[in-house]
């Protein structure tokens, strides 16, 4: 078990987490362009890797999506699915592949209902993950956007186009509670 | 839904005209002769609409499903092309995915996969370089934008129908039902349910489906099979991961004399059908008969489904393919 997991019980408190770190990062982004995204990446690779493997057991795919998927990482997913749960499920709500692990997904979804921010980007259909970015530092793909060039067809994709997600009952309370 | 026909095939064709359809699974064989293909077939043929070549599954090793579907367009039949997530990468995939449609495939379903675990070999190496959602949406880019998932152009684009799974039974409930709306995003035309042995469970979920207004954006195939006794259900909701079978149907399983087992095991498949009919956003059920094949054509004809819409199979006489054939004649006119 990986130290800090229990700061996952606060998905709330990590989600503010995330954006805080975005913008850290998007504050110093001029300053890690001129030294160079590659060199910069070797130094923060370490930093990065420590503090989301103490958390999420994060396993460093360079794409991360931890805030729509209920900060939950889904490399840990045993079949690496980045779009929900496969439908092997068992009944007690643990896991096809590790019976004795709970599914990962069963507790992503717990945790984006208590997430007024990002917890319905759930529903936001993932893309096949760019196994080159594997073992690289996330953020610094995030700022350097190797991590959102998505194949064509995949910009946008979303069922928010038909259904609406206010509606959805699992995120009604925490959304309501922001509104308030 | 659009009026244009997405795929040439004859699943398809009795979806859209309303009428209740029956998919049902044929059991891959052991072996290199294309005979017990045909055999199979047969006796599942007359009695549905179109046949599911399943890929290795339960992660145990069997004919391919491309091959079974080579064999099955050659001999003028109309199978549904199971594709999973668990032996190939993206590039494999996208391959066999041209290949089937060019060998006449017109129906494409999109697992994930059951795990390797649970196979004759686990010892294999999982794959699950797709999940079943990404490899739905690039098949649906292929087929509508006409390319690679790279972007690379398709010199003609394959002419599918996308089918998705769907286990209402298992948790997450309420994800369930919004898993389903991604995966209509994602680009699935129709879903075939895991096993239904829990009715009001299906209701449930089903109400979510049609609250979100999906029944409106797919259609909803609800998978059935018979029990051949209770044991056999036993080893199925405890081996075959996402199975659930309540313990009510294996205590009335367990009651029935010997000798009635099968009988009872086909007539409480036969009540689920009825049932399910009875649910206004169901369009037609898909039967798993696991070493059972013989019972599939009894069971249809007892929950009434006989007999079957027959249409003539090869594709350039069926007077309703017309209209996609114009499309692409203006198409290429176009150019
Ligand atoms: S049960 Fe959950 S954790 Fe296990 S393989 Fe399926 S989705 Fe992944």
């Amino acid at each position: 078990m990986n130290p800090g997991s229990w700061l996952q019980n606060y998905p709330h408190f990590l989600e503010i987490l995330y954006l805080a770190t975005g913008r850290l990062l998007s504050f110093f982004d001029p300053l890690v362009s001129r030294l160079g995204y590659d060199r910069v990446d070797r130094w923060l690779r370490p930093a990065e890797e420590l503090s989301k493997r103490v958390i999420f057991d994060c396993r460093m795919c360079g794409q991360c999506v931890l805030h729509s998927t209920g900060m939950t990482c889904p490399m840990t997913c045993p079949k690496n699915l980045r779009n929900g749960p496969c439908g092997g499920v068992r009944t007690n709500g643990h896991c096809e592949v590790i019976p004795e692990m709970k599914c990962i997904w069963v507790m992503a979804f717990e945790r984006s209902k208590q997430m007024p921010a990002f917890g319905s980007e759930m529903m936001d259909l993932q893309p096949p993950v760019n196994r080159q970015l594997e073992g690289s530092s996330a953020w610094i793909n995030m700022l350097a956007d190797k991590d959102s060039q998505l194949p064509a067809g995949w910009e946008e994709a979303s069922p928010r186009r038909f259904i609406k997600i206010e509606e959805i009952e699992a995120w009604k309370p925490s959304l309501s509670q922001t509104a308030a | 839904m659009e009026t244009e026909f997405k795929s040439d095939g004859r699943l398809e064709r009795v979806l859209r005209s309303g009428r209740f359809a029956v998919t049902a699974e044929l059991n891959p064989p052991d072996s290199a002769n294309p005979q017990e293909v045909y055999d199979a077939a047969l006796v599942l043929s007359s009695v549905c609409d179109a046949i599911n070549a399943t890929d290795a599954s339960g992660a145990n090793c069997h004919m391919s499903s491309v091959a079974i579907c080579a064999l099955l367009t050659r001999a003028g039949y109309a199978p549904i092309l199971q594709v999973s997530c668990r032996d190939r990468n993206r590039i494999a995939i996208q391959g066999d995915v041209l290949g089937a449609a060019a060998m006449g495939v017109c129906n494409v379903l999109c697992l994930t996969g059951d795990d390797i675990s649970v196979g004759d070999q686990p010892q294999a190496k999982r794959v699950f370089d797709f999940d079943s959602i990404q490899l739905l949406r690039t098949i649906k880019i292929m087929r509508d934008e006409g390319m690679f998932l790279s972007g690379r152009k398709l010199t003609a684009p394959p002419r599918l129908l996308l089918g998705a799974a769907s286990n209402p039974f298992v948790p997450p409930y309420d994800w369930r039902p919004l898993r389903l709306a991604k995966k209509v995003e994602a680009g699935a035309d129709f879903v075939q349910t895991q096993y239904c042995y829990d009715v009001p469970r299906l209701r449930q979920f089903l109400k979510q489906v049609c609250d979100m207004g999906l029944d409106e954006r797919v259609y909803i195939l609800i998978g059935v099979g018979p029990l051949r006794s209770e044991k056999a259900a036993e080893y199925l909701r405890t081996r075959v991961p996402g199975v659930v079978i309540p313990d009510k149907i294996v205590d009335r399983l367990r009651k029935t004399p010997k000798h009635k087992k099968r009988e009872e095991g086909k007539r409480i498949c036969v009540e689920i059908i009825q049932q399910v009919q009875e649910i206004k956003c169901v369009s037609g059920v898909h039967l798993m008969a696991y070493r059972q094949e013989e019972l599939v054509a009894e069971i249809i004809e007892e929950a009434g489904l006989l007999p079957r819409p027959m249409q003539p199979l090869a594709r350039d006489s069926d007077p309703r393919a017309r209209p996609s054939k114009r499309r692409r004649a203006n198409r290429d006119g176009d150019q």
